[in-house]
Formats: structure tokens, sequence, C-alpha cells
């Protein structure tokens, strides 16, 4: 039944580009249950290859005296029907078993890796058949093939398997050639290939070593089918009666069910250790090669432990620091980490203190990695939900979101501010916005939701915040679909909806990298202008002093997690005093023209024209 | 959109011929003892070869595969060389009780493997890990052999359900209903851990996309996210490994139907294709290929529906 599933797993197993190296079998056994799935594993490959010595009697040997004993000490685990040992022909069966399936694994992987490696390298004439003939292949019954073939050539297990093999060629192809077709742009082949290179020690050096691991755990997993698919037609009693096979086993054991029971007991248990002992193997070879710097969200106590902050978390209306309760955001000391699987906490932000006030701009400056983004995800409540918050608090409008002794964001007192007071401007366009819904859908909800206004009302709204962000047709902006308009609309849409419930605060998130240069000085203008005419606080994280030159009032920078320096912009540009600060400021102003506050104001405007026309 | 599914039934035309004609290409081969098999070993050798001509062995794959082919366009599928019912007729009363069985369990799959995988994804936690493990189990266990675990458990052995089952439309719908628990049970304990791990690894996709954050952001709530917009965009993958399930259900149901003695298409294929009854096999594949492409035809069109950009290329 599940044969044709292993042909939907390629998703999962593919494209991971990893090569399997001695550690990864470490790891595998380290795991208990891929220790367990090697145990069973090396057990049925031990049966199958010592059967002769293992098994007292041949497989068919029949004793007619003696059918359906009990276990005896001649015959270990009984005999059936017709007097054969029961044990002897379990033996036996793991070899038939453990040979059809290599058989079929063998057969597959012949036919795919090859057919994936050519399709995907060459693409092509050769690609568009192959997919054609997967395609016919993936929509085959597997059982109801089997049996034509079984009628064309006659009950032998191993005619089955060859074409079982072909029937589940189409998983290793594609998971093959998605693999292929990902690395054959990559900067590393093409080297390969300027440097002389032949395709075929291209693909025998750097593409086969991508595809190797996919490859072990599709095996494992086509194994397991195989041998379900292989003990399902001996079942129905499809098979050569002449070998002993787990599934010939079970038919005669479910003819008997009245008789004696067991003897199904003992071949649905070896089928059923088998097939489980293979996909937990490829289980843990995926998980092997997946987790090495994998986060794996340690217990709250654990972490609350490390830092001390064992106390509950109080409630919101705790007093607040005094003298501060009139700045719109009061970040104190914060610290935000990951627990490691090692029990360790690995700090992002650390002791990071700002304010913000109604009206002002505060830029959050600095390289990637400086922890910029993970403080303004906390002051949203956005963080990853491996996140811990290990130090410090954070308020809004004189409320905590974060008090002293939380160790993460309180989701239900931020959802009392956030798209509703607190709003983000996210740096990725197109990816921010829902590709299912249309432009005026993802306006109009929060509206409706926020401000408990009607629909239609929303939708006038909306129409005129469009309006308010420049773009020149609402009406068909409204209602085309995120992949209908260009990106530096999808970031004015973004911005309008992070207007669009009149908050007090906007966190802008690099609104501007993601964009094209001569549309990030009109979406700078835009923000600066809403900014002005709404009076709201605005944090703008960037790397660009640039822009932070250009847009803020205040500027905090960060490095490796810290804050290192924070003031008012102008004194910072003119007399930076931390040398980190010196250093990005002369990186970023040394020999070449300052970039966004030198774009003359027509020369901007010019640049919105153009990009609305392209984008409709 | 009426071009979309234009284009897909020329598609599945093009695949229906290629499979038939590579199926009874496979037949010719078996053809060679048909007319012996079927007048018995006391049938004199002109008997035999009056057969022959009578079926047509006398003659060339292709003009036999042609002359196959002519009649199946008219809706003529010929008769069965054993028992002289018309194939279609065979099938037709067939059919029902194997497409009553795997939808009645892809539907249980759906559901239940939504819930869990979802959950699953969303929760984490011993939920996360249950699943994780009876997935192992589920995948494990061929539904096949969990049919005769169940049948020797509870019909046996506890005498809850009856062992085999028998679908008439006179027998009541409670009888209808009992015998079909185990057999829909089998499969679906089978198919619904891997579908919800399936569904949960695209679940936690799109949770960890950009426009979840800024969905968030806007406040609105949790539940709206995962019910509309999550659950919306993870459905693609969902269906596609249901159809993909389904596809293997109709080939998986055979064994499925021996257990259990229902009277559905799989004892037809097997009976078929053991004696070499090629017209029966024929409108056996015949019959699964188009179940297969109509189902095809529904997931690429519900994508579409699901999926904007799908819709508009």
């Amino acid at each position: 039944m599940s044969e044709i599933e292993v042909l939907a797993d390629q998703s999962d197993v593919g494209q991971k580009g990893t090569v399997v190296r001695s550690h990864v079998i470490k790891k595998i056994l380290k795991n208990p249950m891929g220790l367990i799935a090697v145990g069973i594993l090396t057990l049925v490959v031990l049966l199958a290859i010592l059967a002769n010595v293992l098994a007292p009697f041949d497989p068919n040997f029949a004793n007619i005296g003696k059918t359906l004993a009990n276990p005896d000490s001649t015959n270990l685990l009984g005999t059936d029907s017709v007097g054969r040992d029961v044990w002897s022909r379990l033996v036996f069966g793991a070899r038939t078993t453990l040979l059809s399936a290599l058989l079929c694994a063998a057969v597959a992987v012949g036919i795919g890796l090859p057919a994936g490696l050519i399709a995907g390298y060459y693409a092509g004439k050769f690609d568009g058949v192959a997919n054609w003939v997967v395609n016919i292949l993936m929509a085959l019954p597997g059982i109801i093939v089997l049996l034509t073939v079984r009628a064309a050539f006659g009950p032998s297990v191993w005619i089955s398997m060859v074409a079982f093999g072909i029937l589940l060629s189409p998983g290793y192809f594609r998971l093959t050639r998605t693999a292929v077709q990902s690395v054959r742009n990559e900067l590393y082949v093409d080297a390969a290939r300027v440097a002389g290179l032949s395709d075929a020690s291209i693909i025998a050096r750097h593409i086969f070593s991508v595809v190797r691991a996919p490859i072990i755990i599709q095996t494992a997993i086509v194994c397991g089918v195989a041998i379900s698919i292989q003990s399902g037609l001996e079942f129905l009693g499809l098979g050569d009666p002449t070998v002993a096979t787990w599934g010939v086993m079970l038919s005669e054991g479910f003819k008997n069910v009245y008789l004696n029971p067991t003897l199904l007991l003992w071949p649905a248990l070896a089928i059923g250790l088998t097939i489980g002992a293979l996909v937990l193997l490829g289980n843990a070879v995926r998980d092997a090669l997946e987790d090495a710097e994998k986060i794996k969200p340690a217990k709250r106590g654990s972490v609350a432990a490390l830092n001390s902050r064992t106390a509950p978390g109080r409630t919101q209306n705790e007093a607040v620091a005094a003298g501060t309760e009139h700045h719109l955001v009061k970040v104190s000391h914060l610290g935000v980490g990951y627990p490691q699987a090692d029990g360790s906490v690995k700090k992002v932000v650390d002791d990071v203190s700002f304010h913000v006030d109604r009206g002002e701009v505060l830029g959050i400056v600095g390289e990637s990695g400086s922890g910029k983004s993970q403080t303004a995800f906390s002051i949203l409540g956005l963080l990853p939900e491996a996140a811990r918050i290990v130090g410090g608090s954070i308020q809004f409008d004189g409320k905590y979101t974060v008090a002293p002794t939380d160790d993460s964001v309180s989701q239900s007192r931020l959802s009392e501010f956030r798209g509703k007071r607190i709003s983000y401007i996210p740096q990725e366009p197109m990816s921010n916005l829902d590709p299912a819904f249309t432009i005026g859908h993802q306006l109009v909800t929060p509206m409706v939701r926020v401000l408990k206004i009607s629909k239609s009302e929303a939708k006038k709204r909306a129409l005129k915040l469009l309006d308010d962000v420049g773009i020149r047709f609402p009406e068909k902006t409204f209602n085309a679909y995120p992949h209908e308009v260009s990106g530096g609309m999808a970031q004015r849409v973004l911005i309008a909806g992070a207007i669009s419930c009149e908050p007090d605060l906007i966190i802008a998130d690099e609104p501007t990298t993601a964009l094209d240069v001569t549309v990030q000085a009109d979406v700078l203008d835009l923000i600066r202008d809403l900014q002005k005419s709404l009076n709201v606080g605005v944090i703008l994280v960037t790397h660009n002093f640039g822009v932070v030159a250009d847009l803020c009032d205040r500027v905090a920078v960060m490095q490796d997690g810290r804050m290192v320096e924070e003031g008012d912009v102008r004194e910072i540009l003119r007399n930076p005093q931390d040398p980190y600060t010196q250093k990005l400021l002369g990186s970023m102003l040394e020999g070449k023209e300052p970039m966004t506050m030198l774009v003359s104001a027509g020369a901007s405007a010019g640049g919105a024209d153009n990009e609305k026309e392209a984008g409709l | 959109m009426v071009t979309f599914i234009l284009r897909k039934l020329a598609a599945g035309v093009v695949v229906l011929a290629a499979i038939s004609f590579l199926t009874y290409f496979l037949l010719y081969f078996s053809s060679a003892n048909i007319a012996r098999n079927i007048l018995g070993e006391f049938a004199s050798q002109e008997q035999v070869a009056a057969k022959e001509i009578e079926l047509g062995l006398d003659q060339a794959l292709l003009p036999r595969f042609f002359a196959w082919a002519g009649h199946a366009l008219t809706g003529d599928l010929g008769t069965s060389w054993f028992t002289s019912e018309p194939v279609a007729r065979a099938l037709m009363t067939r059919l029902p009780v194997t497409l009553t069985v795997v939808i009645v369990s892809i539907i249980f799959i759906a559901i239940i493997a939504t819930a869990l995988g979802m959950a699953a994804a969303v929760k984490r936690g011993w939920i996360d890990k249950a699943v994780q493990s009876a997935a192992v189990i589920g995948d494990a266990i061929p539904s096949f052999v969990m049919a005769i675990i169940l049948v020797t458990v509870f019909a046996i052995q506890l005498k809850l359900f009856p062992a085999t089952s028998s679908i008439s439309p006179d027998s009541g719908s409670a009888a209808w209903i009992a015998s079909l628990a185990l057999p829909v049970l089998a499969i679906v304990i089978n198919g619904v851990t891997s579908a919800a791990q399936q569904i949960r690894s695209a679940v936690i996709k799109q949770l960890e996309k950009d426009y979840v954050r800024t969905l968030r952001s806007r406040g609105i709530s949790e539940r709206e996210i995962l019910f509309k917009h999550v659950l919306r965009s993870a459905a693609p993958a969902g269906l596609t490994v249901l159809s993909l399930q389904f596809i293997g259900m109709l080939g998986g149901v055979v064994i499925i139907e021996q257990i259990f003695a229902l009277p559905g298409m799989g004892a037809l294929a097997v009976q078929s294709t053991t004696m070499g009854d090629i017209p029966l096999v024929m409108g056996v594949v015949l019959y699964t290929v188009v179940i297969v492409i109509i189902v095809n035809l529904l997931v690429d069109l519900i994508n579409g529906w699901l999926n904007p950009k799908v819709r508009v290329s």
C-alpha cells in the first residue's frame, strides 16, 4: 500500500547536499533508534547468510506425521500444516526476502540514478522524455502491474522484483535530478568546468557526493517497501510455491488461523521488525545528517536556572521604573539567548538598553549577526520559538511586555499592542505577503480585526492607504495577488499595512535592503514622510549608515549582541567614540560617495514613476 | 481553466493509451496456452485451434491490440474468456465495493492525518513525538499484515466483527458498516501516520515563512493564521501525499479484499491475471488507470484553486 508514498518522500530527503562521512556513521550508532535498527538488520543478515548452518531442516522438508506441532526440541518454533519446520523456513525466508529487497533496490537505483544524473545535468530532450516516463510509472498502481507481470512471465520472485524496481525508480530519478539541478549551477561546479574537468569527472567528484546521502535514505525505504510488496504477492499465492518466504508462511498461517494462530506470529514479526528497522535506519541517517547544529529548545526551567530568573513572571500592572513612564518604548539590559543541545545558552543579544519616544526615529545599526534584528523582534514579541529572554525588560508605553523576571515575551500582554499600537515593516517584501490571498484581502483583514470596522469601510481605507503610499492604481493593486506586483510595490503595500491601524510605533527591519537602489530612495522618503505626518515613533534596523544619516534622530550601534554606542545621529556621525563605530563609518564613507542622502529629489521622483510603471 | 482541464485530459488519454499498449504487449507473451487452459486437457487439437481463431490468438500483436482498442473505444470491453461474463458488467459490480473501501479510508486518513499533523507541528512536545513514533510503526507493518492481525484479534479471537464480509445491497447498512470496519481500519492505520508526518512537515515549513511573522505582527490571531493561511498553503503538499496514497491503495486493497473476502476488484484482478484472462485483465487495468487519471486531475484542479500562481499559468 505504501509503495507509492516512497515517491512522495523525495521532497524530504532531496537537496540536502550533505556528504556522508564517517562521523555520520558514529552518530547513527549513538542514536538509540539507529543502534536498534543496525542491530536488527545485522541479525537478519546473519540469519540469511548462515541459513544452511542455523536451519536444522531443508525449508521444504515435510514430516507428514508431525503437522501443526507445538514448539519442541527438534522443531524450535513448531511445524506447519504439512509438517515443515517453522524455524528453518523462517531462516531461509530471511534469505529470499533480503535478496529480493536488494534486487529491487538495485534495479531502482540502477535505472533511477543514472537517468536522474543525465536529466539533471544535461536537461534538454532527455529530461523531457524521462519526466514523461516517470509520470506514467507513478500513475501505475504497483500490485496491479505486478499481477500483470506475473501473468506474462510466471511466478518468479526475481522477475517481480525487477519489475517492482522499475516501478520504484522514479523515486531515485526525481531525487537525483533535483539534487543535481541545485548543484549544477553552483560556483564550484562552474569552477571545475572552467578548470577543464570533463563532465564525467565533475559528476563523479562533485555531484555524486551530493546525492549519496539521500540515496542511502531512499534505499532503506525502498527495501522496506519491496519486502512488504513481495510478501503481499506471496501471501496472495502468486509466488513460487517451492521457495520458502515470509509471505508464503503468512498465507499458510492465515489458512490455519483457527487451528494454530502462532503460525502467523513469526512471519508477521519478522516482516514488521525488518521493515521497521529499515525505516528507523533511514530516519537515523537523516537525523545524523540534519541535526549537527540544530538547536533543541531546552526546558524552561534549565534556562531559568542558568540565569537565576526563577521567579514566575509578574503581571503587567507591575510598577515601572520611576521617571521612564513617558518613553514610548524602553528596553533595559535586554538579553536574548538560544539554548543549545549541550545545555548552555548562546547569547545573541546581551545587556542592550535604549528608548524611543513618540515622533522619534531610532536607528539600530550593525553588521549581520550583531543582534539588531533579534532586539527588534523581542519588542514585537516575534522571536523564534527556541529563543529565550535571558535578562532585562521591555516596556511599551509604561507597561511591561517583558517583565524583569520573564524568560520569554508574554504573548498575551503583547497581543494587546501588536498590530494595534506596534507595527512592523519587514525586510523582504515578496516573502512577507501570503501568495494565496489578494493584496486587498491582506490589508482589509487586520483592519477588520483590530479596528473592528466593517469590510466595506476597511476597503475604503485600504484604497486610501494604497494611494497614500504612492501606488498609482490602488484599485488594480487591491485586487492583485502578490506575485503580480513588483518588489517595490509589495514593500509599499507592506508599509501601507504597517500604518493601517494607526500605530504609535513602527519597527522597520532593513526595509530597503531587498530593493533596487532606485526604489530604495523612494521607500525611505515614504517612511520619512509618513513618520512626520503621523508623528509615530520608528525603530529602523539597518546595516547602512547612509540610511541612518538620512532618516534617524538617534542611533544605537550594535556589535556581537552588545550595544557599543548610542546617541544623537549628528553627534555620532561627526565624532564617533567607539572604535567599532569609527571602523563602520570608515568602511562606508571611505573613498566613495555617501549613498542615499545625496540622491536628489528629482531623481527619486523619477524613480518612483518608473517603478510604478514597471509594476503595472 | 477550460484549456487547463482539456490539456490534462489529453495527457491522460495519452497515458491511458500507452499503458494499455504496454499491458497488452506484456500479456501477449502469456497467451500461448490460453485456449488449451480454457477448454481443458481433454479437448482435441482441432478444438484448441478453433478456439484460438475464435479468440483471435492466431493473429499478431498489433492487429490484436488494435482490434481490442477499437472495441474499447466504443465502450465494448469484450467478455471474459473463462466465464463469458461481459467485462464491463463484471467490473461495474465489483468497482463500487473497492471504491467504497478506498474512498472511506482516504477520507478518514485525510481528516485524522490533518488533525494529527497540525497538532504535532503547532504543539510539538509529546504529541509530536507520538506522531513520529507511530509513523515508524505504521510504515513498518504493511496494511495486509495489519489486516491479518486485526482479523485474528478482533474477528477470530474476540468475535467483535465478521471475519469475512459480504457487501450486497440487501444485507443492510449495519452489516455493511460492520464488514467495512476492519478493512478500512487496516488501511487507515497503515496510511495515516505517514500522511500525518508529511502534513506536519508541510505545516512547519509554512509556519517558518516570513509572511506568517508579518501576519502575527498585524494582530491576526494565531487560530486565524493557522486555519486560514498556513493550512491553505500546506494543503497542496498534503493533497499530493493523499493522492499518492490513493493510487497505492488501489493496488494494496487487492490483498485486503482477499483477506476479508470482499467482492471487489481485487479478486477479479488476481483471478484474471493468474488465468491469463486477457480481456478481464485489460478491463481491470483500464478502469484503474482511469480512476488514477481522474484523481490526479482533481488534485490538479484543487491545487489550482488553492494557489493563484498555478491558476494563472
